[in-house]
């Protein structure tokens, strides 16, 4: 089947607060054009299309299709779109070009996080009949999974901050939260949701993100080092969060295992609290030796329904820019980690 | 290289009705999807990837309900991806699940989609008003109605055409044991009597809210036995909800997504090569415009293909001998159900609304504005076979 690589990547700034609508038509429309700039592509060039979103974050119904209009889509465009983070849009658009129906996709995500109260927002992802009428947020559940880490000797507070302030110093302009802060003066903050503290939790962020996707042939023309998919995995664990292992993240480890995730040089993990960064690490078997979130990671800016996708094109361009030959991207979704998307790529010279 | 060969080996659905009280969405679904997995024997740890499918989560009031259903459908150490692209998604679904097999990356997959319009409010839903958009208020019926008056007016069309449509439908669901609305004894006479809700189009010319789920098992050659509906096409496109240059009556994208499918399919006369089409019917004048989308009649021509009987059961093209939408409307499930009616007629699996000797079906899905359009081709023999 066919071999499918990263060509492009652009992304909006990680902010607090957009003024663009929640369709995210403001902020997709930049970055359409640098990913477009940047491969040499047309709209009309583009194969296949499929993005990420989420109605409840836009408090609205259908909002995905009032994105479109970002795109400009007439001619019609082939299109589909994903009512998951963006990360899995990009699944689908591999899938359409290993049919060799078309040789390019372009994958978008995007969420505008203010423009609701995302921690209850999130409750409602859990079973309607039984849990979400408690309205546990996302927060909390989140803190439940921490303490039970810290209460088994899995990992310590100071391991958690040291995680914030690692990934503080690595972000870059674009990114919502930067900056050198030592540990200790982190573990002064008060808690924000007992035991996490405010450090231990990706802030609230609008955003957009954007990828381009082509087949072997037009990869090859696309881009000088375009960024091979040598893996794609992604599984589900049980929404009911009492039947799992919140300490253990069965379904990271058995795409990492299916996407074949050694000899990584770098690794965009994403995890919207410091201590899932520490599962995820174990889950996939990241040893000292690999860069965890050069870009900062989710910590210093998690837009809703972009950011996984926004993990794959950070990734992809630490290959194509040739700082790093084998890299590795994690998507996540629902609740604790309920849903993890792993995505190994590599260069080839 | 290229694509694999995908076919539909299971179909599954509930009974439709209004309002499903007996079981939760978890349930609902996995009625659906059991009854696929039997028709295709096989049991859940066979199943590789599951693809999900339903409209608006504003629908039921649930954000990404796909998460919490993980368990009920055997999903759980499995890839699971949701797929929503408005009233299409059904159709979607099965496309997405199509090209998992042809793309080489599954054997089995199955794909359910679900709606059950009674936990919310759907026209609730629809009717939230946006910064910066144009309010309607009134729902889907409110936004079509001003492309059918357009149709009539643009093709000439005679009053009565939308009405029998509903008849025809009507009589189709009736010979469907799962079709949420059952009325054979239904005529001309009493739909054109019924009320205009928006006018011209009257409450028995409209879809009814249904609670329902649908499920389909697509696999590749190797897990297709002897009885399989091969897809031989598939096609999906999408255009904006508004510009000044758009035709909301025959949209550039449903007529665009026709051509890739005829092409793909190898069909250059639909008319005569199609035996049985499942098209999204949710308001009875969209089955003349939709002929015509297709490419089935040629412009402002679609509406005598309805008024010679063609479209009826033992017409020369079967449309909707399910009953169609405008006798079940699960929304999300609604695309699927098209899709899967569709390869039950190349199965001979239709029962008493099965079409004699169809061998090639259609299977169509419409969605948003009329602007997502989602459509396949399935036949009784492999593509390249004749």
């Amino acid at each position: 089947m066919a071999d499918v690589a990263v060509v492009g990547f652009a992304q909006a700034p990680n902010v607090r607060a957009t003024h663009g609508t929640t369709n995210g038509v403001e902020m997709l429309v930049p970055i359409f054009r640098e990913v477009l700039d940047s491969t040499g592509l047309r709209t009309e060039d583009i194969g296949f299309w499929c993005s990420g979103s989420s109605d409840y974050l836009a408090g609205r119904a259908f909002s995905f299709i009032a994105a479109v209009d970002a795109i400009g889509a007439f001619p019609p465009i082939n299109e589909s779109h994903v009512e998951m983070d963006a990360a899995w849009a990009l699944y689908e658009a591999w899938v359409k070009i290993r049919t060799g129906e078309v040789d390019t996709a372009l994958v978008y995500g995007f969420g505008k996080s203010s423009a609701g109260d995302l921690r209850r927002t999130l409750a409602l992802q859990l079973d309607p009949y039984t849990a979400a009428p408690l309205w546990p947020d996302s927060v909390s559940i989140a803190g439940l999974q921490a303490r039970l880490g810290l209460d088994a000797g899995e990992w310590t507070e100071q391991d958690m901050a040291e995680v914030a302030a690692r990934s503080r110093a690595a972000a870059g302009p674009g990114a919502q939260i930067s900056g050198r802060v030592a540990a200790a003066d982190l573990l002064a903050e008060p808690y924000l949701a007992d035991p996490l503290r405010k450090h231990d939790c990706a802030p609230i962020t609008d955003g957009a993100a954007v990828v381009v996707l082509a087949s072997a042939d037009r990869a090859r023309e696309l881009h000088e080092r375009p960024a091979w998919i040598t893996g794609l995995e992604h599984r589900i664990e049980s929404g009911s969060i009492g039947a799992r292992d919140l300490l253990r993240s069965p379904s990271t480890t058995a795409a990492a295992e299916a996407a074949g995730a050694a000899d990584v040089e770098v690794a965009e993990l994403h995890a919207p609290f410091t201590h899932q960064e520490i599962v995820l690490r174990r889950a996939i078997g990241l040893g000292e030796d690999v860069a965890i979130n050069p870009s900062g990671g989710p910590l210093c800016g998690n837009p809703m329904f972009s950011a996984g996708l926004s993990r794959i094109g950070e990734a992809a361009s630490r290959v194509m820019s040739g700082a790093a030959r084998r890299v590795l991207a994690h998507a996540t979704s629902g609740p604790a980690l309920q849903q993890n998307l792993v995505c190994v790529m590599e260069g080839r010279s | 290289m290229g694509k694999r060969l995908a076919a539909v080996i299971g179909t599954g659905q509930t009974h439709h009705t209004s309002k499903r009280l007996d079981v939760s969405i978890a349930g609902l679904c996995r009625e659906a999807a059991e009854r696929a997995l039997a028709d295709a024997g096989l049991d859940w740890p066979d199943v590789d990837a599951v693809v999900v499918g339903k409209a608006p989560d504003l629908f039921e009031g649930v954000m990404m309900p796909e998460l919490h259903l993980a368990d009920a459908l055997g999903a759980t150490g499995k890839p699971m991806i949701r797929v929503h692209t408005a009233g299409s998604v059904g159709g979607s679904t099965a496309n997405v699940a199509a090209s998992l097999v042809q793309g080489g990356v599954h054997r089995r997959v199955l794909a359910v989609a679900f709606e059950k319009q009674s936990e919310s409010n759907a026209m609730w839903a629809l009717s939230i008003l946006p910064p910066f958009s144009m309010p309607v208020g009134a729902g889907a019926g409110g936004y079509f109605a001003p492309h059918v008056r357009s149709y009539i007016r643009r093709s000439g069309a005679p009053e009565h055409i939308g009405a029998m449509v509903a008849v025809k439908d009507r009589r189709n669901g009736a010979r469907n044991p799962y079709a949420h609305l059952k009325q054979p004894d239904i005529t001309l006479e009493s739909v054109l009597a019924s009320q205009v809700l928006w006018d011209p189009i009257r409450y028995d010319e409209t879809c009814p809210s249904s609670d329902g789920a649908c499920a389909v098992v697509i696999g590749d050659e190797s897990a297709a036995g002897g009885s399989a509906a091969w897809i031989h096409a598939t096609a999906m496109r999408t255009e904006p909800t508004t510009f000044a240059g758009r035709d909301q009556v025959n949209p550039q994208a449903g007529r665009d997504a026709a051509a890739a499918l005829w092409r793909e399919a190898g069909i250059t006369d639909p008319l005569s090569e199609v035996d049985a089409a499942e098209i999204y019917v949710p308001f009875s004048w969209f089955e003349p415009m939709w002929l015509e989308n297709l490419g089935f009649a040629a412009e402002g021509q679609g509406w005598k293909i309805t008024e010679s009987g063609d479209t009826a059961l033992d017409g020369r093209l079967p449309v909707n001998p399910s009953g169609g939408v405008l006798s079940s409307n699960p929304i999300g499930a609604s695309g699927m159900l098209r899709f899967a009616e569709a390869a039950m007629q190349v199965t001979g699996k239709a029962g008493e609304h099965q079409v004699d000797g169809a061998r090639t079906a259609l299977g169509h899905a419409y969605g948003g504005g009329s602007q997502y359009f989602s459509m396949w081709v399935v036949g009784t023999r492999k593509p390249g076979e004749r």
